[in-house]
């Protein structure tokens, strides 16, 4: 691809939502009110796994104020399957997740739902619920949910894909599948090093600081709107019709700003029964999850077992690997585990391997995205072994991992070759970076690990419309988690030659603009910035149109330089108009000018990132300290480097709080026993050093600027970079995570 | 039970509103006031998201029962910008990126204009201390605490 000089894209302008963000303005999901609006709240399942057998309401309808109550059956039991972004969505289970019907699958299942004029009523009514279970054993890790004799939470489920030689129904297994290329046994005894271990990673959430929120208005029209705090409004709308039997088009829903979401707020949860409980009492209801609703209702990504092996020659070429991967899917089928097995491998040309990947049943809370979902934990276990591997051969960190590293060509462990990527030269840069040769002080080690993630594509739409004075509006379908509009804009700055303070970014709720996938899967920048560049192009070429007419030329005579039509040969007396001068003429030249783009386009490929990790560690009371950390990243292209730069430091924030402190802990019934942030223990201020990027640039050609997804492989690394430094600064290999004190004096002790 | 009168001074004005007893003052100023710009994260003083400064101390509202106000001082992000012109540390958050989501930065800007007002020329390490009590789950803190520290170093320019 021709290098394009650019004018607007890759420079630093300020936000165009962040003076309302500064000085709360800005409005989320909690914060919107409506004229005559209930309360709602849910009743919650106080078992893990438990038959309903009866729910009697009555006494809560009785109680003064209270308009509503809904439970299971309320909700009908709709069985499909909706294609909906990145995968198709089981419309019973996502319903059942949000109010159970047969049985309660997890400690804070949905059982039944209030609404009355203040929140204070909603709550002791739904105390007043009289729900008669049958409590269960409940399943709560994937060894017992592999047993023979286990309970099965899902009578009916059958294990999709490839399921293991001789396995048996019923199952708490529900998909399994496989990967494989070249033949392990010769890989492995070619092989001069061997090294196999199991890894395991705990259930850790998304950790966003806004609870989820909404407001539903039914109208006996039959159309209902929504407010509703998500990453992608139009799959809200999607999943509520389905799980209600409502036409999509019923529904309008208007996303709030969003206070974080990380994959997180894509499912429906208080959707459904804020629409359904606003059709029963035939006023507006809001509804508002509090942080412990949060934790046990909502997110989590899986904890997983991960069992691998690596064989490496002496010089340290990587020949044969083996996987099997175990991740908790929750309550329901659907975990990251298929995820995990494409991207453990991803980063390394293996000639000979064999990866296994199955999706678990337990009664906890269903799993939902979680940044580059799946690729952390099996990638903990990859980058551990190979960091094992080069010690054992006294290889450096950076050698070991250039001499088996993917370029150009190389074919993906799930097939397709890779197109341009960047990880051999983020690995050189992390070589000549002076984070990677600074001296050590006592205590203290280094670790280094590679990540992968793949960056979606998938369907966006963006509006583009020019004002009179030449400024322009633009309009798409994604709500702003981390500075998309200000890269929007930039576009159509980049596109149309004005000012990026002459465009104003708007996100639309689903009336007002074409369909458009999540803000999610890194997915923004790129895809929904084609339709933003295609549309702001579809504005240059009218007003290409329109200086045209002015001149009384063919179009084709006209071109465009620097934000102006220009004249071409054959009309080269006129001089050129500005975009100002065009818009202002609109009215006598063919009316408004809009232009607009709706595009499906493939995943962006993949954008690898190494990390450099130093933990110094307090070997008299086991508190371990990140002391430095850089993150150095293919890119693609920065549109605007600020919010690349803290993507990628707020996902190493995350991977490091998962390494060190944050996991799901649960009773011996299987309640989560620290669901608040006081125990649920997330990196705050002084936990972290300044992190340090650097933004390596090889374009996608797939982009006309070369943009790559960047959001969510700088979770991938940092698991293994911390256990990777552990390693160097204590001589500990831990196969699990969790450097917290009490463990790591524990794991110091047994070394001594 | 009725309900409590309370009259108060917001942002420098006047104020007066009715609150259950039990309520915090967190739910007083999102409900009964509208200022919305204090977040509801957890509740529990976790997050900081819900920040004000009362007769200038930092609390988090969420853990201040809304009667307890009654005659004092309280201000929130609302009353931080200086009529049309925003605070410095507005101003730097912007500048640096300093806000991804921007849930948690009303909170965050609330701390650093308390901080700034007990010490203006901070270390990193003082700012990270003071700023642990907000959590921020997009940024990784970086950008957060270098606008801090350059919004403390333009303040300590300007004559107060």
């Amino acid at each position: 691809m021709t290098a394009r000089t650019f004018r607007h894209i890759g420079t630093r302008p300020i936000r165009h939502d962040g003076a309302d963000k500064v000085t709360g303005r800005a409005n989320y999901g909690a914060d919107l009110s409506l004229p005559g609006m209930l309360h709602g709240v849910v009743l919650r399942s106080p078992h893990a796994h438990a038959r309903i057998l009866a729910i009697e309401t009555s006494r809560a309808e009785a109680v003064p104020g209270v308009r509503a109550v809904i439970t299971g059956r309320d909700i009908p039991e709709n069985f499909g399957s909706i294609a909906l972004g990145e995968a198709p969505f089981d419309t019973h289970d996502i319903g059942d997740n949000a109010l159970a019907h047969e049985k309660a699958l997890y400690h804070g299942h949905a059982v039944a739902a209030v609404a009355a004029t203040t929140i204070e009523i909603a709550r002791a009514a739904a105390s007043l619920i009289d729900v008669a279970y049958e409590p269960l054993e409940p399943v709560l890790d994937i060894t017992r949910a592999i047993a023979p004799d286990a309970p099965i939470l899902d009578a009916g489920l059958e294990t999709k894909g490839r399921p293991a030689p001789g396995s048996k129904s019923p199952t708490n297994i529900a998909a399994r599948m496989e990967l494989r290329r070249g033949d392990i046994v010769a890989g492995f005894a070619a092989a001069d090093v061997v090294v196999e271990r199991e890894f395991r990673t705990q259930m850790v959430h998304q950790g966003y600081i806004e609870p989820h929120a909404c407001v539903a208005r039914w109208g006996q029209d039959g159309q209902a709107v929504l407010w509703s705090t998500t990453q992608g409004p139009f799959l809200v709308r999607d999943q509520c019709a389905a799980i209600l039997g409502m036409e999509p088009a019923k529904i309008k829903v208007t996303p709030s700003e969003i206070g974080g979401g990380f994959g997180g707020k894509i499912p429906v949860y208080l959707e459904p029964l804020a629409i359904a409980l606003s059709r029963k009492a035939g006023r507006p209801v809001k509804m508002v999850m509090t942080r412990e609703d949060v934790f046990r209702a909502t997110g989590p990504t899986s904890g997983t077992i991960v069992r691998m092996k690596l064989g490496a020659k002496r010089d340290g070429t990587l020949v044969a690997a083996s996987a099997s991967l175990w991740y908790e899917a929750g309550a329901y089928r659907g975990s990251p585990s298929g995820a995990g097995a494409m991207c453990c491998l991803a980063a390394y040309n293996i000639p000979n391997f064999f990866v296994e990947a199955y999706d678990v049943l337990v009664n906890k809370p269903k799993v939902a995205a979680y940044r580059a979902p799946g690729s952390p934990m099996a990638t903990f276990a990859t980058e551990s072994l190979v960091d094992e591997i080069a010690r054992t051969l006294g290889l450096d960190a950076v050698e070991m991992r250039l001499k088996n590293a993917v370029a150009e060509g190389d074919h993906a462990p799930y097939g397709p070759a890779y197109p341009a990527i960047g990880l051999k030269e983020a690995l050189e840069a992390a070589r000549r970076h002076p984070h990677y040769t600074a001296p050590l002080a006592p205590n203290q080690g280094r670790g280094m690990a590679c990540g992968f993630w793949f960056n979606a594509g998938l369907s966006s739409s963006a509006t583009v419309m020019l004002h009179g004075d030449g400024s322009a509006a633009v309009t798409t379908g994604n709500p702003d988690i981390g500075g998309t509009r200000v890269a929007q804009a930039l576009m159509v700055a980049e596109e149309l030659g004005i000012p990026v303070e002459q465009v104003r970014p708007s996100v639309a709720d689903t009336d007002s603009v074409g369909y458009t996938d999540v803000t999610g899967g890194s997915r923004v920048c790129y895809a929904t910035g084609m339709a933003v560049i295609q549309a702001a192009g579809d504005v240059r070429d009218q007003l290409r149109a329109r200086a045209a007419r002015i001149w009384n030329v063919a179009p084709d005579q006209v071109g465009w330089e620097q934000g102006r039509a220009v004249a071409l040969d054959g009309a080269a007396a006129q001089k050129p108009l500005t975009v100002a001068q065009l818009a202002a003429e609109m009215g006598r030249t063919g009316g408004p000018i809009v232009g607009r783009a709706a595009v499906n386009v493939p995943m962006a490929g993949p954008g690898f990132a190494v990390h450099l990790c130093d933990l110094e560690v307090d070997k008299e009371t086991g508190r371990t300290t990140v002391v430095r950390y850089t993150a150095i990243q293919d890119v693609g292209m920065a549109v605007h480097p600020s919010f690349v730069e803290g993507q990628m430091q707020g996902g190493v924030a995350q991977g490091i709080g998962w390494a060190l402190n944050e996991e799901y802990i649960f009773d011996a019934g299987g309640v989560m026993e620290n669901a608040g942030f006081l125990d649920y223990r997330m990196p705050v201020a002084s936990d972290l050093p300044m992190i340090d990027t650097v933004l390596i640039e090889v374009p996608n050609p797939q982009h006309p600027y070369g943009v790559k997804g960047v959001g969510e492989v700088p979770i991938v690394p940092p698991l293994a970079a911390v256990a990777n430094a552990m390693r160097d600064a204590t001589g500990i290999r831990s196969t699990t995570l969790l450097f917290s004190s009490p463990r790591v004096l524990e794991a110091l002790a047994a070394g001594d | 039970m009725s309900k409590l009168h309370v009259t108060t001074t917001i942002n420098g004005q006047p104020a007066e509103f009715l609150c259950e007893p039990h309520e915090t003052l967190l739910t007083a100023l999102r409900d009964a006031l509208g200022l919305t710009g204090s977040k509801e994260g957890c509740t529990t003083g976790d997050c900081g998201a819900c920040s004000v400064i009362m007769d200038g101390r930092l609390v988090p509202s969420c853990l201040v029962l809304a009667g307890e106000v009654e005659g004092r001082s309280v201000t929130t992000i609302e009353g931080i910008a200086q009529g049309e012109r925003l605070h410095p540390i507005q101003q730097k958050f912007l500048e640096h990126a300093a806000l991804q989501c921007g849930v948690c930065t009303p909170g965050f800007i609330v701390s650093a204009k308390a901080l700034l007002d007990a010490r203006p020329n901070p270390t990193e390490q003082e700012t990270r201390y003071w700023l642990a009590g907000n959590l921020c789950r997009c940024t990784g803190y970086d950008k957060i605490i270098r606008a801090v520290l350059d919004a403390a170093g333009d303040m300590r320019k300007v004559p107060a």
